[in-house]
């Protein structure tokens, strides 16, 4: 008999298991998680359902009964607060769309009700998605789970600490330059941003369309793989969607690394580099060559314009794609204007928080007349040779391993005042987003101060399943 | 000093697909307002857009029949400004890579074709429409109808090829005949399925750099552009003349005042901030596509022409006047489908069909007198059942009751009278009863016979076959002998 205190820390996979063998009920599930959600101090929810989960757990139980369950049912999930729900709040994290609710369902959570997850409540995030620490939100920061003194990371730090925390079994976030990753490494999860184009952005509220992609972070790596599989796959809603067939991630479980080429980018590993996380990193190298894996040390060249070319690009399809919160037919309007510039001016300075304005004044000078040639031209064509730095490195190697972050994560208000800073604690992370490549994070250990360190793989497109068979390798050794 | 003016012709084409460019609302023209909406085109937040492939095909036929070359890779584009009636805060089109370019439209100028060229032709979504002076719009209100919003547009830019106001009505004409051909479009200017802007300068005879333009926009008619091109190149003319520049600028049509005047400085200054749009791919068209629709393209109006002079025996001007329109030139094919002499239906339509078009709103696809009663009138003629006159009278009965001519002829017993019996007859009692007229007949006051040949329709109501009625009445006429 199970621990029933405990069922709140179970994957996926486990609480699956116990479900079936009738030992816990899925009301049981959301029932454990509102005890521990209403009580949370971390800060990591926008919304919660309350009711409509426990509908849903009553509903899925009895499918349950009936052997009628849907293959994710019993999944307890947090969704990040820029995806649609129909019915529900959308805020993205931000003043301007505090009281905006979605008339309908991304395509992601369209699938997964059809598969019968439970949905728990929508998560904290930095505002429109444009943060690393989770201190951009209109809701207030979200405290790390191991540290309330210290960020969570973001965007995704709503989505990362209620599944570090045990709030719900698994979660969505969303990855425009690294924010599913450092999160996940930050709160010590499981994390995958999947390759452009794999899972549809039809109802991802949209920071930069080129880059965003949603992902699942999980407890582990046989969660990380159904959820992701779940997910995947072509949408005629979504043009830039990819229509290419979707494996069984689950079958690259319980496999070994004999053989597997692995790359190490030098670039990633300098000066910068924390020395308790290159410490953690060395020995999961050290860990994967003597278990048969081949190493191979290799050079991504165009690495140091990768952050600077990230944020002309990103800010520039910001400038845009934020332009429709306007105050004219949804979200916030600012009161009592007269004209109509008064209107749009009023509603967005009074709607979005400083980060955001600042991203919106950087992409729409790099678009700007006189300018998009020296910037937004350039940025694209170093996007292309960072890309080709991967397509060269992936001919030698399956996969590459570096770190997710060159720290482990920082305390509130450290680098809040200091946005450059900030900026380059994506430097690990911001290039697959560019090169359109999958990479998961998987935890490996803590710092000194008991701050998580996370493994970062990066794989070829499309190639997500060696990346699940070496987290998965990789997690069986350094589960605490 | 003789100026010449230079124009070059921004034209937007509204296209005839059933859904919208990039979601499946209706296009339906004249829905209340803001019914035929979804989350894609009201950007909602989180929607992304998908194209309607019908557009493409429709870009593909319009490129064929202007002799553009397409280009098999090109991009949408998103250009930025803020405005109530644009739900994004930004409209998806093309920039730097168009869907094609490098075509011409021939038009004929003195009897002379001369080819204006087109530098492109790109995709657009239109915007919304913003409501200021309705009856039922507020005096501080504007209010919004978003239906508009993402219908298809074709935008098509001429190269500075036009020379004059009366160049500028002929090419429009000459385009709007050619999407009609393709049916891509309904070309009709007063309901903003097509609009024009001008771009417009003035330079001495002879110099070969271009002058400083002004843009004129606010056109809602091809007379409007006509006027407004002919008051704006005198205004140029006139500024240069008194040794003022010409000031780069927007300046708006007041069709009710017939003066054009700047637009607010403001509206004028955007920078569109154009990138490629990232939530869609690039249109790719191979030859294989092009030849597809090749294949199915609608015979145009210059191949027609040919037909009708080859098939039906027509001079070539009845086949142009014919052509002009393609519902006329269908509804004559239509009717001649049916009658021997093909040149009596051209007559026919290019005479009272035309008329009543002309005079009617509703064109020549909503005539009561369909193709097949106008044959049934014109075969009965033929079949000396009434003449050319009552023919007249019986289209247009039919014209007003849309009843079958034959029935008409046979309930209002207008057949003609060909039995010479009952016409000997009637002449003869007309003869007796105007001696007089008899007289100056005689006496060689031939011009006198129309007399007698009104007074026996007169009595017959017009429905004397009058090749009889001439025939006894010269015998009649000739025997009597006072």
């Amino acid at each position: 008999m199970t621990d029933r205190a405990d069922i709140t820390t179970l994957d996926y996979t486990r609480a699956r298991e116990l479900l079936e063998k009738k030992e816990i009920t899925c009301s049981e599930l959301v029932d454990k998680y509102f005890q521990r959600v209403n009580v949370s101090q971390l800060n990591g929810f926008i919304t919660v359902f309350e009711n409509s989960a426990r509908e849903q757990a009553a509903q899925i139980d009895e499918k349950l009964k009936n052997g009628q369950a849907g293959r994710l049912a019993g999944m307890v999930l947090a969704v990040k607060d820029l995806i649609a729900m129909e019915g529900k709040k959308t805020t993205c994290g931000s003043n301007i769309l505090s009281d905006y609710i979605s008339p309908f369902d991304a395509t992601v959570v369209q699938k997964l009700r059809a598969q019968d997850v439970i949905f728990l409540g929508k998560t904290n995030m930095d505002e429109f998605a444009m943060g690393s620490s989770n201190e951009n939100s209109h809701y207030g920061p979200v405290k790390n789970p191991h540290n309330p003194e210290c960020v969570p990371g973001g965007s995704s730090g709503g989505s990362a600490a209620v599944v570090a925390d045990n709030l719900c079994i698994a979660s969505l976030g969303s990855d425009t330059g690294g924010s599913i990753r450092q999160p996940a490494s930050f709160c010590g999860v499981l994390g995958c941003k999947p390759t452009y184009g794999r899972v549809s952005r039809y109802g991802l509220v949209a920071y930069a369309s080129s880059l965003d992609q949603i992902g699942p972070i999980t407890k582990s790596v046989p969660d990380l793989s159904v959820l992701l599989e779940a997910i995947c796959g072509h949408d005629t809603k979504d043009s830039t969607s990819a229509d290419q067939a979707v494996p069984r991630f689950s079958d690259y479980l319980n496999r070994d690394v004999k053989g597997l080429r692995i790359g190490l980018p030098h670039e990633y590993f300098t000066d910068g580099l924390d020395a308790d996380v290159a410490e953690k990193i060395q020995k999961v190298i050290d860990f994967l060559e003597q278990s048969g894996a081949k190493i191979i040390k290799l050079s991504l060249p165009h690495t140091e314009y990768a952050v600077a070319t990230y944020y002309v690009i990103a800010t520039a399809e910001a400038s845009s794609n934020l332009a429709r919160y306007d105050g004219a037919r949804y979200g916030r309007r600012a009161e009592s204007t007269s004209a109509l510039e008064e209107m749009y001016v009023k509603s967005r300075t009074e709607g979005f928080g400083s980060e955001v304005k600042r991203r919106i004044m950087l992409g729409t000078y790099v678009l700007s007349a006189g300018y998009y040639d020296a910037y937004y031209r350039k940025a694209q064509k170093v996007r292309t040779l960072i890309k080709q730095d991967f397509d060269r490195a992936f001919q030698d190697v399956d996969c590459l391993l570096t770190p997710t972050s060159p720290t482990t994560a920082f305390k509130i208000g450290e680098k809040a005042d200091d946005p450059l800073k900030m900026y380059l604690s994506d430097i690990y992370t911001v290039s697959l987003n560019l090169a359109g490549l999958p990479g998961v994070v998987v935890p490996v250990g803590k710092d000194g101060t008991g701050l998580p360190v996370g493994v970062q793989f990066i794989g070829p497109a499309f190639e997500e399943s060696i990346l699940i068979q070496i987290a998965d390798f990789i997690e069986r050794e350094f589960e605490q | 000093m003789n100026y010449e003016p230079v124009i070059g012709l921004e034209v937007h084409i509204q296209l005839l697909t059933k859904s919208k460019i990039f979601c499946t609302c209706s296009t339906q023209f004249g829905a209340e307002q803001n019914t035929q909406v979804c989350p894609v085109c009201l950007g909602m937040p989180g929607v992304l857009p998908v194209l309607n492939e019908k557009v493409v095909e429709y870009a593909i036929k319009l490129a064929l029949a202007t002799n553009c070359k397409i280009n098999h890779h090109s991009v949408f584009a998103r250009k930025n400004y803020f405005y109530p009636d644009l739900p994004k805060g930004y409209q998806i089109s093309q920039f730097e890579e168009p869907f094609c370019e490098n075509g011409y439209i021939s038009i004929l100028q003195e009897d002379i074709d001369k080819k204006i060229g087109l530098t492109r032709i790109h995709f657009e979504e239109d915007a919304g429409k913003s409501m200021h002076s309705e009856h039922y719009v507020g005096s501080d209100e504007t209010l919004v109808d978003v239906n508009r919003c993402g219908v298809p547009l074709l935008e098509i830019v001429s190269e500075p090829d036009i020379r004059s106001p009366q160049e500028a009505y002929s090419y429009l004409v000459k385009l709007r005949q050619i999407v009609r051909y393709l049916g891509i479009c309904d070309g009709n200017m007063e309901e903003g399925s097509l609009r024009c802007d001008a771009n417009i300068s003035v330079r001495p005879a002879g110099e070969t750099r271009l002058g400083v333009k002004t843009e004129l926009k606010n056109m809602n008619s091809f007379k409007s552009v006509e006027k407004a091109l002919e008051y704006e190149i005198n205004r140029q003319i006139s500024t240069l003349k008194d040794n003022e520049e010409i000031v780069q600028q927007t300046l708006l049509w007041d069709a009710d005042r017939n003066v054009a005047e700047p637009m607010r400085s403001k509206e004028d200054s955007h920078d569109y901030r154009y990138f490629p749009d990232p939530d869609l791919v690039p249109v790719i068209v191979d030859d294989e596509w092009i030849d597809r629709v090749k294949a199915e393209m609608p015979e145009l109006a210059g191949e027609k022409i040919k037909r009708f002079v080859n098939n039906y025996g027509l001079p070539e001007y009845d086949a142009q006047v014919l052509t002009e329109d393609i519902a006329v030139a269908d509804y004559f094919e239509a009717a001649a489908a049916g009658v021997k002499d093909k040149k009596t239906a051209s007559n026919w339509v290019m005479g009272e069909v035309l008329r009543v078009v002309k005079e009617s709103s509703g064109g020549v696809k909503k005539l009561n007198v369909t193709p097949a009663f106008l044959a049934d009138i014109i075969n009965m003629i033929e079949e000396d059942m009434i003449n050319t006159k009552i023919a007249k009278n019986v289209f247009e009965k039919c014209l007003q009751t849309g009843k079958n001519p034959r029935d008409i002829v046979k309930q209002e017993g207008m057949q003609q009278i060909s039995d010479d019996s009952e016409i000997e007859t009637l002449i003869e009692k007309v003869i007796q009863e105007s001696p007089n007229e008899v007289l100056a007949f005689k006496a060689g006051k031939t011009k006198i016979l129309g007399f007698f040949v009104g007074q026996i329709m007169k009595a017959t109501q017009g429905k004397a076959n009058p090749k009889t009625v001439n025939q006894i009445l010269m015998k009649k006429l000739n025997e009597y002998r006072g």
